[in-house]
Order: C-alpha cells, then structure tokens, then sequence
C-alpha cells in the first residue's frame, strides 16, 4: 500500500518537494524506511559482524596450529579468563567456533547478503519505488541490529558464551552442567536467534510480496532478472524454514528454563539424575536441519543470483539457458527443503530414512550441475571485462565446482560413516557455502557499490583484493579435505592427544598460515570499502553498462528511486551483444525495434 | 620463535600488498590518464592471464597435496569386512570427482583467459539450446544414478544386519569424557539399564536384578574378536557423544535416552594390522615426528614424548564439552581364543556390586571423578608456562 501511496506522492509534486518534508537525520540515516538506505545499514552491520566472525576463526586457527601456546593477541582479544597466561583454553576455543559459524552464517551470509541485495535490488530491478512495506522493512534491520547486538553481548557474559557448536545440539546446549556456555551464554543467544528469525521473516514477506505485487508493467515473470529470481526464491525457502528453527529454539527454551522434556531424557550428569524424560535430541536434529538445510540455500542462492547477474553483464553475453537456470532455481529450493536428514545418518535415525535422504540428496547435484555449466557456457565467445566483481564470480563458479563435488561423498550415506563430523565437512561446506556466499557477496558489492554510494571502488586494490583471497581460499580448504579423509575430527581443541594424527600437524600449520594471510588481506577490502564511500571516484549512471533497471535511476538516491515515471520494461534483462543493434547492450526499458527477433528464452 | 614467525609473515604481508598494488598500477602506464575504476584491455588481459596462472594454481595445489598427503587418507587396509565395500566406493566417487574437477575447472579458468576482453570484439549472441542442456542434465543423472544404487546397496548390508547370524553384542556407554565397554556374557543379552540404576561401581546403571544382566561384564579397554560379527548397541549418560572408529569405517551416535546400533565383522587383528606396511610406514613416519619434537622438549626441559604403536582407537566425534577433544578409547582386535581367555579373567558386574556392599566407601561416584576430570583439564591448560612474544 506504501508504495502505491508514494507513486501517488509523485504524480502529485515533483520530487524536490519531496525531500524537505521529512530529511531530518535521523529519518534520513537511521530510521529510514527508504530500501536502498536499509541496505546500506545491512551491509554496513554485516560487514562489523564479518569482521567479527572472520577474526576469531584466526584465533582459533593459531591455537589449531600451534596448540597450547601463548600468544600476546590471545590476552590482548580474549583476557586473562578466557586465555590464561596467552594460551587459550579448551572451552574458549569451543566458544570462538560456535560463535564464529553462527556469526558468519546467519549475520553474515544470511543478512548481510540477502538483506543488503534484497533490499536494494528488488525494488530497482523490478521498478518498484519502495518495497511493499517500508515500514516492515525498517522494523526488519532493527530487530536484525538487535539480535546482533545481543549476540555480541553473549561474548562477554561470565560464565561464557554459547559453546555447543553452532547446531546448538542438546543436551550440551540445554545444560549448564554439561559445559558452562550453556548457561546465560546460550540464553541470550537463543534470544539474539528469535529475533534474528523474527527480523527474517518480515524480511522475507516483504520481498515476497515486492515481487509478486510491485513489478513495472511490462515486467512479467520471465523477464526479471535472474537475482530477483534468486531472491524471490531464497525469500520462500526462508519463509518455509525459519519458523521451524524458531519453534525449535522455542521449545529448547522451555527445555532449559521451564523443566519440558521435548528434547531431553534420562539423562544423569554431576552426580545425579535429572528430571527429563522422554524427549529426544533427534528431534531436536531433525527440526534444526529442517532449517539447517535449506539455509545452505539461502546463503548460496543469492550469491548464485547475483554471479549470474554480473556473469552475464561482465561477458557482454545473455546468461546461457535463462529458463534452465530458473528451473534450477526452483528444483534446488524444492530439493532443499527435503534432503535434512543427510546431516543425520549416524544420528541413530531409522536406517531406511538414510537411504531416502541419500536418494534426494544426490538429486540436488542435477540442477546444480546444469548451473555450473551454465556459467561456463555463458563465458564461452563472450567479451569478458574483467573487473573485480566479475573475478569473484568466477571465483564462485570455481570454488562452488570444487566444494559441491565433494557433496556426492558426504550426500551418500555409506561414505559418509567415516567422514561424518571430519575436516572432511568443514573443508566442504567451508568452500560450496562459505567462501562462495562470501565471493557472491564480494561480487555484489564491488558491482552495486556505485549504485549504492555513487562512488567506485577502487580496481586495483579490488584486484589485489581477490587475488590473495582466491589462493588462500584453496590453500585453507583443499588441503583441510585430505586430514579430513585421515579421521581427523572437528570441534577438536587440540590433537596432541593422538600421536595418531601427529603427521597431520603441519598440513594444520599450512592450513593456518593460509588463513592468516587470506584474513589479514581482507583489510584490503575494508580499507577500499571505506575509504571509496568518501574519497572514491565519483561514478557515471551505467558504468558496467548493464540492462537492468537499477541503472536507468539517477545516481542521486531519491526516495521513488526515479523522479517521474516509472520505467516501462519491453524485454528480458539478457539483451547483450544482440545482433542487429549499435552497442552491446540493450537496456530493459528501450523498446523492441519493429521485426526484432524475440528468442525463446 | 612463534612469535617472529607470525611478525615475519606481517612484514611479508605489507611488502605484498605493497607490491601488488604497484604491480597493478604499473599495468595502467600509457592510460594514466583513465582511471574510471572500470576494467581496461589491459586489466583484462593481466587478469586473463593470472586466471590461467590460477589454474596451474589449482593444479598445483592438487598434485602437491596427493604427493604430500595422499597417503594420510583412510582408503586402504580397512580392518572390517564392510570396509573394503566403503572404500571401494570412496575411490569411485574420487576418481570421478578429480575427473569433473579437472576438466571444468579447466573449461571455467581457460575460458576466462581465452575470452577476455578487447575492444571491438563482439560477444556472441547464445542464449539458449536445448541440446546442450538435455545433455549436461542427463549425463550427471546417470552418473549419479549409479552413485546412489551403490551407495544404497552397501548403506543397506551394512545397517540392516541378519538377526540370526552368529554374533556378539556389546555395549558402548559414553559421558563426559570416557567410554565403558559392557559385554553381553554367555546369554549373549544385554541386561536392561537405566541411568537411574546408576550407584557406585554400577556406572552404568545396569539393572542388576534383571536375568540378563547377571553374567555382564563392564571393561574399560574394548576387545574384539577377529572375524566374527559383533553387534553395538551405544547409549549415553549425559550428553550427545559419536562412537567412531575410522579403521574399521564405523561410526554411530550416542544418544541420552534411546540405544542406537552399529555393526561390524573385524577382519584384521591389531598384530596384523601393525605388520602391514601401510601402518609400518605410517608408524615409522610419526616416530620421526615424535623423536624431533621430544629433543625439543628435552632441550626445554620437559618431558620427551612416548614413542608410538599403533593401536585401533574409538574417538568421540560429536562436541559434548569442554574435553570432547581427549575421549578415546583403546581398541583391540585379537584371535576368538585370545578374546575368550581376556574375558574370562573379568568378574562379572553383579559380582561386582556384591563386592562392594561388602567392603564400602570403595568407590563413590564416578559422576565426581568425572567433573575432576574436566577441571583438572582446564588447570592443566592454565598451567601451562607463559611464553614471552
């Protein structure tokens, strides 16, 4: 309705007037309910948390290298408490990695990804002049600010923060007997998670209902470009999957606080018996993958969205198999949400059920593969500019290959057996979800960057940027799948209990040195990302020459996004190198030329 | 030493960045006077170039690490019967990854050297093709087809296991951080337990009035005979645990409330397993490991390091707690004979509960030692000496 108010708005007065009647600062910066602004504030929070998360995985990475070992940075970062005399101990080690992965997971490459782009692009990509609520849209940042607010407080609790791994498994994390983090640690971070879901789903419900309401005439399904595709779809999954995690969190609540057994029983710990009986922490398993899942997707598919976008433009060639890759899309999101139990074979789940997850599972590498393909096609004969936001692309075509291969050891039951919980699966989601999410979000960045500041970064660092960060990604992760293949478990604080795993010791070093340096070059990034919104190069309207709508708005933000009509869109967004026209581009709102071929795209 | 390596690494870093932005700001010379932040020909063709470098990269990475650790994978010399089925499988599903691996990374990075930009060139115009897509869908559909009914068929041999096959039944029992090893006894039956039967020696909670418990025998070492079936049942007192064993490609949860199962038929004894000369040079390898970082620590003054046998091992694989890194269990594969004469020597449980009523305050609580375990792992962290940056 809101947006249907402000298009009245702009039929009635000229978009100067426009502003005065509401520009304080804070509307303006702070409770701004313009899109483009909530994005900003999206990246700006998500980019603080990376840092974050980022930085205690180096943590954790030196003490895997070099166990037991004080380190300055350690008491400098963690005190006296949590690092005794500089060397870490076990349970703050189990903290760093709980924390980092629900960070970099859910703040991150949930947020910070989906909430930045979504915001700012489906609005400007389908011609819309706001989403459908602004109002839900403000509310959604600020309860994600709140969550991760929280969420950093936890650090700095007592007895802790939450320590039972991300999966947040019961009983570890239902009692603070079994491991302290669980105690107010795990309080607030349950807390930080309800309303980080709360915030995801009118974020959510808002894109949905953008896509579906507020497309510009002209814009039907089949010509939206492929990002808002991604996110539309994205933005269904997490409506389907994020309550289910609440429900979960939920019930692990009153597990902890008002003495239910949905997930606990007989259970004896500290000496004594407690009070539980008859729930089942493989319950709690199922209901956490059932968001767990499809969460691997919702990081991914944006990313993937916004690699066909700038893959595509950057090639000066229309994305290959435009109705494939939709379809994929689609089957992937369906898959999705019914391959949960292939994080449970071992779980002491029906056996049977091993064998239908496996089946649907390995399904999941069709429509992935045929994406791949896609990519690689759509670079065959194209004109490839080169800039950095097209090289992270790459990049995640690349790494997505290498980790999503290693899906068909870990989707299969019979192999899993020995590999479940390894290095093994860390260097495997690390690299199909992580480090991909991360270059699709890389690349978002570097190719709205003027769209969303009217400024460029900066090419050169951008190049230095990915360059460092593509080889340490490979010398972090490839390495991480052959310790994994030799037994190695993760979540471990140190090996040295096994001379077993001794010769593995300096593969960990490696491992280490690779990601310190991968770390440290993400100031690279910071550095540009901060110093372009102020000092960079001014831009022009359309400087990657793209078709989409995004760029026919001016580069001054306007709340509307374009002063006076809304473009009228007459083909698909793909309209590169087109025969028959002068330049190599044939943006979205110019009409067809009388005879011009249409193809069955 | 740490400490000047990791300063090293920092002065490296800078003098890279350093470089590398000058590297790139070099190939700018002679269009000075462009600096629209957009890629350029010549942007294009060092990136191309550094793309096909990357490739080499990739491959690289991946003949160094086979050569360098190809041999630390698990993938030969299993020690059960299931196991050479799994590994089997891991070599095909290997194979046919590097095999994809190398030929589309090849196909992504070449291509993005071999299109990169130039001015004037034209992209083509291909948008679409039925053909090509029927294709790269169906042929990783059959692949995959293949993958899923082996996979299928070896995930059911090995979960479903016949009933009446001769088989011994043992019981895996975790908590924070140790596991205890029950035996089923002659009646080959598990008598039934609870962890609210848990009092004293019994720490397992076994209901000592039960038919079936009276001939149970608890251990803390877990003795398995060579080549006859033995079936798991796993439970947990506390919190979520995995039992694995990754020689015998074995691994199941266990879980509070519920008694999970695995099975398997152990083909290679320990003896035999130290004499294949997978695990001879394996040994030899880490001893010299070993022998290196004890000079080390006999020059600081500290203990030298226990020279190493193989042994099969049991390791936690599920986080549950502050010492989930240090819970491991002995494993030892041995003749029927040999197993028959190590178990007859252990008194059964019931006998000893019976024991000690009689002679109280022997053994209190396990549950105390426990938690005295965790602490002690703590402060012996915290002890450890500070060493200067």
């Amino acid at each position: 309705m809101s947006a249907m108010s402000h298009e009245i708005d702009h039929h009635e007065h000229d978009h100067h007037e426009e502003h005065h009647h509401k520009d304080t600062f804070i509307t303006k910066y702070i409770f701004s309910i313009d899109h483009k602004m909530i994005a900003k504030q999206y990246l700006i929070t998500g980019t603080i948390m990376g840092i974050i998360g980022v930085g205690m995985s180096m943590l954790f990475r030196m003490q895997l290298a070099w166990p037991e070992e004080s380190f300055k940075i350690f008491s400098f970062f963690l005190g006296e408490r949590m690092a005794p005399g500089g060397v870490m101990n076990n349970e703050t080690y189990l903290a760093l990695i709980t924390i980092h992965g629900t960070i970099m997971v859910f703040f991150v490459l949930t947020a910070g990804l989906s909430g930045t782009f979504s915001n700012l692009l489906i609005p400007l990509q389908i011609g819309a002049r706001d989403m459908a609520s602004g109002f839900m849209n403000m509310i959604s940042y600020w309860m994600f600010f709140l969550s991760s607010v929280i969420m950093v407080i936890s650090l700095f609790v007592e007895s802790g923060p939450a320590s039972a791994g991300w999966t947040i498994y019961p009983p570890l994390s239902a009692l603070p007997q079994a491991i302290p983090g669980s105690g107010l640690g795990m309080t607030l971070w349950l807390v930080s998670m309800a309303i980080f879901i709360a915030s995801s789903l009118m974020g959510s419900l808002n894109y949905i209902v953008t896509v579906i309401n507020l497309r510009t005439k002209g814009m039907s399904m089949t010509r939206l470009p492929l990002t808002i595709w991604a996110f539309f779809i994205t933005a269904v999954i997490g409506v389907i999957s994020f309550p289910v995690l609440l429900s979960a969190a939920l019930m692990l609540i009153m597990d902890r606080s008002f003495g239910t057994s949905f997930f606990l029983s007989d259970i004896y710990l500290a000496g004594e018996v407690l009070n539980y009986q008859g729930g089942s922490p493989v319950l709690f398993e199922h209901l956490f993958w059932f968001l767990g899942h499809p969460e691997v997707y919702i990081v991914l598919l944006p990313a993937l969205g916004i690699t066909s976008e700038i893959i595509a433009t950057n090639a000066r060639k229309p994305i290959f198999g435009y109705r494939a890759m939709i379809m994929s899309i689609l089957a992937i999101a369906f898959l999705s949400t019914i391959v949960w139990g292939h994080h449970m074979f071992i779980s002491g789940m029906n056996p049977f059920l091993g064998s239908v997850f496996t089946f649907t599972t390995l399904l999941i590498a069709i429509p992935s593969a045929v994406k791949a393909f896609n990519y690689i096609t759509t670079l065959w004969k194209g004109n490839l500019q080169l800039n950095p936001a097209m090289l992270f692309s790459i990049g995640l075509v690349s790494t997505f290959i290498t980790g999503g291969l290693t899906g068909l050891i870990l989707g299969d039951s019979t192999l899993d057996i020995n590999v479940h919980d390894t290095y093994f699966v860390v260097a495997h989601f690390h690299l199909v979800m992580g480090i991909s999410a991360l270059y699709g979000m890389f690349a978002g960045i570097y190719h709205w960057y003027p769209k969303m500041f009217g400024r460029m970064l900066n090419k050169n660092l951008g190049y230095v940027h990915f360059w460092v960060t593509a080889i340490c990604a490979y010398g972090v992760f490839f390495p991480m799948h052959f310790i994994g293949m030799a037994g190695l478990p993760r979540r471990y604080y140190t090996n040295t209990n096994f001379p077993l795993f001794d010769e593995l010791q300096d593969v960990n070093v490696i491992i280490t040195v690779f990601a310190l340096i991968g770390g440290v070059f993400q100031l690279v990034f910071i550095w540009n990302f901060f110093h372009s919104m102020f000092f960079g190069k001014k831009t022009v309207q359309n400087p990657w020459k793209s078709n989409t709508l995004e760029w026919t708005a001016p580069i001054e933000h306007i709340h509307g996004n374009w002063p006076g009509e809304i473009p009228e869109v007459y083909r698909w967004p793909y309209d590169y190198s087109k025969p028959g026209h002068d330049v190599d581009f044939v943006p979205q709102n110019v009409p067809m030329k009388a005879g011009e071929e249409v193809l069955h795209h | 030493m740490t400490s000047f390596l990791v300063l090293f690494v920092l002065v490296l870093l800078s003098i890279a960045i350093w470089q590398l932005t000058k590297i790139f700001d070099l190939t700018q010379i002679g269009q000075a006077s462009e600096d629209s932040q957009i890629a350029t020909d010549n942007d294009n063709k060092v990136n191309g170039y550094l793309m096909f470098a990357f490739l080499v990269f990739i491959y690289l990475t991946t003949i160094f690490c086979i050569v360098n650790y190809g041999d630390l994978p698990l993938l030969n010399t299993p020690a059960s019967q299931h196991g050479s089925q799994v590994d089997q499988l891991m070599w095909i599903s290997l194979i046919l990854i590097f095999f994809v691996q190398t030929i589309t990374q090849a196909l992504l990075h070449y291509f993005a050297f071999k299109y990169r930009g130039k001015q004037g060139q034209k992209a083509m115009y291909f948008a679409d093709n039925n053909k090509l897509e029927f294709i790269w869908s169906s042929i990783p559909a059959v692949v995959l087809a293949v993958l899923i009914f082996y996979g299928l068929y070896a995930w059911t041999d090995i979960m479903f296991v016949d009933k009446d096959e001769d088989a011994i039944v043992v019981e895996l029992y975790a908590k924070q951080f140790a596991w205890e090893v029950r035996y089923s006894g002659n009646d080959n039956v598990l008598g039934k337990a609870n962890v609210r039967y848990i009092e004293g020696v019994n720490t397992l909670g076994v209901d000592v009035a039960d038919p079936n418990a009276q001939d149970d025998i608890v251990a803390n070492e877990l003795h398995l005979p060579k080549g006859k079936r033995v079936i798991f049942k796993l439970r947990s007192q506390d919190v979520l645990h995995s039992a694995y064993m990754p020689h015998f490609r074995a691994q199941m949860n266990c879980v509070p409330g519920m008694v999970t199962q695995f099975s398997f038929i152990p083909s290679l004894s320990t003896l035999e397993m130290r004499e294949t000369d997978y695990m001879k040079e394996k040994v030899a390898k880490i001893n010299k490991i070993r022998e290196k970082k004890s000079t080390q620590l006999v020059a600081e003054g500290k203990a030298a390091l226990d020279p190493y046998t193989f042994d099969y091992l049991l390791l936690c694989n599920k986080i549950c707690g502050a010492s989930h890194y240090n819970m491991q269990l002995k494993v030892v594969v041995e003749s029927p004979e040999e197993f028959k004469t190590w178990l007859k020597d252990k008194p059964t449980l019931t006998q000893a509960v019976k024991d000690a009523n009689t002679t109280p305050n022997k053994d209190t609580s396990t549950s105390i030692k426990d938690s005295a375990v965790a602490k002690n792992d703590t402060t012996i962290v915290a002890n450890v000496e500070t060493k200067k940056i």
